[in-house]
């Protein structure tokens, strides 16, 4: 023992500087020291710099007006500000977004069971379409929708017209717009009644089949209650609602609702882009549930459309949610493309910012603070629903 | 804490440090033998490069007579193709020495922005250009329309006062780069394009049938267009400023690429200063040789030569000299006499 | 039996036994194969009727536009104008070379051939699993060969004449990009997976953040930061050439997905494999250059190889910084007046569309055969 003691007092290994605290310590320290001064001197040179060249700094701009005119979904004009203007760019990224995330969802759930369908045909073009729009940019598929399908559409004199009210050319679809009367909020508090006449009806018809094995077809019932029910107090409030026509002006058609080609081939190309994603994850998530439980299911004798429905779908949920958050996460980055086609998204407003404030360093940080703020609200909100179907499982 | 405060103080030093040890551009662009300049990423007449990635146009022009003041060899420039969103920041930032990209000089470009403006080598303002097929002949009749115009620009602000101005209602449609604009436009997404008038005639030409689209009459705002550099270098300013000047004085003073040997013997004693001859040196003043004028000259010729080579009658673009011209021929274009 | 009789009183338990099913049919041949297939129900046969109209309406279009209406050759717009049905392949063909090189000086271009063959010289034999000396493949892919294709490319040695960064472009660049962001971004991000997982809670607050700032934003804010507000964060007269401050902001970024997919892997070598190296006596770097990375990053291949084909389709958005790269390149010819027609912009656009395909399909392929060669190492 003494012997292996001397051994050890000697040994290098013991010296302080070799002990892991205090190297753990050290490194740190060390890490520390040079990310704040890496920080610091960026910072110390930015500050100089742009003190030296006489480069306005600071947020005041945000406050003051723009000047210049975009079509945004909010109403700006040229006297808006700019904070309001970068607002409306916001605005339109998001709702870009979420329109897209919901057709890249349902186009990627068809296209991912299609992948695994028996059908050979379902399946090949169910292959081919992933194959494809997996291995190209999506900035191509933004181009190819604005540049390849839109802009050949015929010119707006000489629009495609599907009825009266509607038309097709290359500055947009054009249609009806709905403007609500004054009584229109009678019909909402009806439709709202009778969605939940037609819950209630569907959680005593869950409850009966449970306890006496008859069915109940709560599902037509429910529609029928909500048709009717909404339909009449509809009639009854005296058609509170009418419908705004696009009209013909010499260069345009106004009034109505648009959807522009810019609008429109983003949305597309990122629903269409990202769907081929969604469709392997969930085809990876369906192929996770055990042949077992489809086969279990088939033995109890629920249809192929109920196996899905109730058996494999809910449980392949549980591998699909993580990795689509990612998606969703990417399709928000993604409409900073708008920029390519002139959607006015928040990066392409802040280009128009940045040009008569020539407040670059400002706009780059609200545009990294605004999707920062939005990556995080979607991680947290698909955090809850993994949270919410996680729970269910026993 | 003591490492970080020492860190801090050495991050500061080599901060400072290297700040003061830089001179200033001009010593700098002497140093590394050539003028980084920022020219259009593709403006027929104005800055366009060819398919070998030649620059030539007006404004490149600028950014060679630059070069050749400072080392007698107008092709010592390296050039930055940017657009609209990029050309502020990348003078802001250093990258490049000189921003020569059909660029307006505003009061806040001069101000807050941290440029100064070396001159006008055009006088420009904003217009439009429409299908020929729409029957539009003045600007006025564009009520409800829907305008292309490139983002980054102070062409969208004009577009946005001219139209509250009058009244009338219209929808912009603001796309990022030249190229996606004339694209949009041209594929009818748009009845009208705008932009300076130059700028018009330039992007006409990219058009597949430049006789479907006409300018119409109607000039919206002012657009003087010039060289602009950072506002804390005075002497890089001076430089490219006189340089300007120069171009126009020679024309002025009837110097041409031809005749600028000849004009060596002039008796005149403005060419003599012009061009250095005798104990005349008013290069050094700028931190240049005596022969910087006669270089520039030698190299590119006079103010309107170099307009009749880019922009003038007998090119594509054929835009005559208009308010252009100097100051005795109808014009306003008027040279600071080298003095 | 009394067991099995009360539990077939439940209501939704079938009372008496199905009838056999028929003998299945002979399998083989067309007609079996397509009934099995294609036809197997009411259902199957609806939806492949409504399969093959679909599949008919998209590619009979697609393939009469692109080869039989197309224009093959010309030497202007003349030739295309026309022809508004039909791709314009002459402009594709006309456009080749900048395509590829950019507006590499066409002298010099031989230069840009030679790295593209050092390149397969050092890819190929690293891609295939049996080829030998793979150490050495390793130094020469993440050192050898940049330096050499970089001395070669830049010039200004060797009596090279320069070539300035500004004027490369086209596929070329984009391979440039795409691959110096991927030699950059697998060490970057092997080094903030293991800060990531380290026991330093400073370490790891620093990579946690840095990796999920750049997984937060798009990547069109970092390489605008990068490529343009860059210069104004260093002393005046610091600056460096363009391009490269674009791959600095391309390869961090990239690295930071890296990391993430790096991670994957080391959370999924057991706890016994560091225990093992720590009980022979291992030090941190050791146990990881010897016994965890090497095991974690091959599980992780076919993740890295998808973080590479985002990272190659994310090239595409240098352009926001006028870097031209394929696309770009392609984008900025569809105004060039000599070849301006109705249908130049799609056939470009088709062009670059599969030049980007052939590499992320064959990158893809390749991971898929890693995997499943890696799967039959694991059932063995």
């Amino acid at each position: 023992m003494a012997v292996a003691d001397a051994g050890r007092i000697s040994s290098p290994r013991d010296r302080w500087y070799n002990n892991p605290t205090v190297r753990s310590i050290a490194v740190q320290i060390i890490l520390i020291v040079a990310v704040v001064g890496t920080i610091a001197w960026f910072a110390n040179n930015t500050v100089t710099n742009l003190r030296e060249r006489g480069i306005a700094s600071g947020f005041d701009f945000l406050g003051k007006r723009a000047g210049f005119d975009m079509t945004t979904f909010l109403n700006t004009n040229s006297e808006s500000t700019y904070g309001y203007m970068l607002l409306a760019g916001l605005v339109d990224t998001i709702i870009v977004a979420i329109l897209a995330i919901a057709i890249a969802t349902v186009l990627g759930l068809v296209v991912g069971i299609a992948r695994l369908s028996s059908n050979w045909l379902i399946r090949t073009i169910a292959t081919v379409y992933v194959e494809f729009f997996r291995n190209i940019p999506p900035l191509i598929v933004i181009l190819f929708w604005y540049l390849g399908v839109l802009a050949t559409l015929p010119n707006i004199r000489d629009a495609i017209q599907i009825g009266p009210d509607f038309s097709l050319s290359n500055r947009g679809i054009f249609m009806p717009r709905p403007v609500l009367g004054p009584n229109f909020h009678i019909v909402i508090i009806a439709f709202v009644l009778s969605l939940v006449i037609a819950w209630a009806v569907r959680r005593w018809a869950h409850a009966r089949r449970m306890a006496t094995g008859q069915g109940f077809p709560s599902g037509w019932v429910g529609l029928g209650i909500v048709v009717v029910l909404t339909g009449g107090v509809f009639l009854a409030t005296g058609d509170p609602l009418t419908f705004e026509l696009p009209v013909k002006t010499r260069f345009n058609i106004v009034g109505g609702w648009t959807v522009t080609p810019e609008f429109a081939s983003l949305f597309l190309a990122l629903g269409v882009y990202t769907a081929s994603f969604i469709a392997e994850i969930v085809r990876s998530g369906i192929m996770a549930v055990s042949q077992g439980q489809t086969e279990a299911a088939r033995a109890l004798g629920l249809r192929d459309g109920l196996v899905l429905r109730l058996v494999v779908l809910p449980q392949a949920l549980r591998v699909i949610i993580p990795p689509l958050a990612s998606e969703y996460l990417n399709i928000t980055k993604n409409t900073s493309l708008a920029v390519a086609v002139g959607y006015a998204d928040l990066v392409a407003v802040g280009n128009n910012v940045l040009n008569p404030t020539g407040q670059s360093i400002e706009v780059v940080a609200v545009w990294m603070a605004f999707y920062l703020g939005l990556s995080i609200i979607i991680s947290l909100a698909m955090n809850w629903f993994n949270a919410r179907i996680a729970l269910t499982e026993r | 804490m003591k490492k970080l405060l020492v860190s801090f103080a050495i991050a500061a030093t080599l901060g400072l440090g290297a700040s003061a040890a830089y001179a200033g551009t001009l010593d700098d662009v002497k140093a590394k033998g050539f003028v980084q300049c920022g020219v259009n990423t593709g403006l027929p007449g104005f800055g366009n490069p060819d398919a070998s990635g030649k620059y030539t146009g007006f404004d490149v022009d600028y950014c060679r007579a630059v070069a050749a003041a400072i080392f007698g060899d107008p092709d010592k420039v390296k050039y930055t193709p940017l657009d609209g969103t990029e050309r502020f920041p990348a003078l802001q930032s250093g990258e490049i020495d000189l921003l020569v990209r059909n660029t307006t000089w505003t009061m806040s470009r001069d101000t807050t922005l941290g440029f100064t403006f070396a001159g006008v080598n055009y006088y420009d303002g904003e217009g439009f250009m429409v299908h020929k097929s729409l029957g539009v002949a003045h600007v006025d009749e564009l009520k409800g329309a829907t305008i292309c115009v490139q983002g980054g620009t102070d062409t969208v602000t004009g577009l946005a006062d001219y139209f509250k101005k009058k009244g009338l209602e219209y929808t912009p449609l603001v796309i990022d780069k030249l190229a996606d604009v004339n694209a949009a436009y041209e594929a009818g997404r748009c009845d009208a394009l705008t932009t300076d008038r130059s700028g018009l005639a330039a992007n006409r030409l990219q058009m597949k049938n430049p006789d479907d689209h006409i300018i119409l009459p109607e000039v919206i705002s002012q657009e003087p267009l010039g060289p602009v550099v950072r506002n804390n270098d005075v002497q890089w300013f001076q430089v490219v400023k006189w340089v300007s000047n120069a171009l126009l004085d020679a024309e002025y003073l009837g110097i041409t690429q031809a005749n600028v040997d000849d004009m060596l013997k002039s008796e005149d004693s403005a060419v003599q200063r012009f061009l250095g001859v005798g104990d005349n040196n008013f290069g050094k003043s700028i931190g240049l040789d005596a022969k910087w004028a006669y270089n520039i000259v030698k190299a590119l010729g006079n103010y309107g030569e170099v307009y009749d080579r880019n922009l003038g009658p007998k090119t594509p673009l054929g835009l005559e000299r208009g308010v252009n011209a100097q100051w005795n021929n109808g014009g306003i274009q008027y040279g600071m006499p080298i003095l | 039996m009394t067991d099995m009789q009360s539990q077939t009183d439940v209501f939704f338990v079938r009372q008496e036994m199905v009838q056999a099913s028929p003998p299945p049919m002979r399998v083989r041949g067309v007609w079996p194969w397509m009934r099995k297939n294609l036809f197997g129900s009411v259902g199957d046969t609806i939806l492949s009727i409504i399969g093959a109209i679909l599949a008919l309406a998209i590619v009979v279009p697609v393939l009469q536009w692109s080869l039989f209406n197309a224009t093959w050759t010309g030497d202007n717009r003349e030739a295309c104008a026309p022809n508004t049905v039909g791709a314009c392949w002459a402009f594709v063909k006309a456009n080749f070379g900048q395509f590829i090189y950019g507006r590499y000086p066409d002298p010099e271009r031989w230069r840009v051939n030679v790295t593209f063959v050092l390149l397969a010289a050092g890819i190929i034999p690293m891609a295939i699993p049996s080829a030998p000396f793979k150490r050495l493949n390793l130094l020469y892919v993440f050192i050898i060969f940049p330096v050499l294709s970089g001395c070669l490319l830049v010039g200004g040695m060797f009596g090279l004449p320069v070539v300035e960064t500004a004027l490369w472009g086209g596929l070329f660049l984009t391979l440039v990009v795409s691959y110096v962001g991927m030699a950059m971004s697998l060490p970057l991000g092997i080094i903030l997976a293991l800060g990531r997982r380290s026991k330093m809670p400073i370490v790891q607050w620093v990579c946690v953040f840095f990796i999920e700032v750049c997984r937060g934003v798009p990547l069109i804010t970092v390489l605008f930061m990068a490529g343009i507000l860059l210069p104004l964060f260093l002393p005046t007269g610091v600056n460096f050439d363009k391009l490269v401050r674009a791959l600095l902001g391309l390869s961090l970024f990239a690295a930071a997905y890296m990391a993430e997919v790096i991670r994957g892997g080391l959370q999924a070598i057991p706890k016994g494999q560091y225990e093992g190296a720590k009980s022979l006596g291992l030090g941190y770097w050791t146990m990881m250059r010897l016994i965890i990375l090497p095991q974690a990053i091959t599980i992780v291949i076919p993740g890295i190889v998808n973080t590479f084909i985002g990272l190659f389709k994310d090239t595409s958005l240098v352009y926001i910084i006028s870097i031209f790269e394929l696309l770009y390149t392609v984008r900025n010819s569809f105004t060039d007046p000599v070849w301006a027609t109705s249908t130049t912009p799609a056939s470009g656009l088709l062009f670059a569309a599969l030049v980007f395909w052939i590499f992320c399909f064959g990158m893809s392929r390749y991971s898929k055969f890693t995997e499943d060669r890696l799967r039959v190492g694991y059932k063995r």
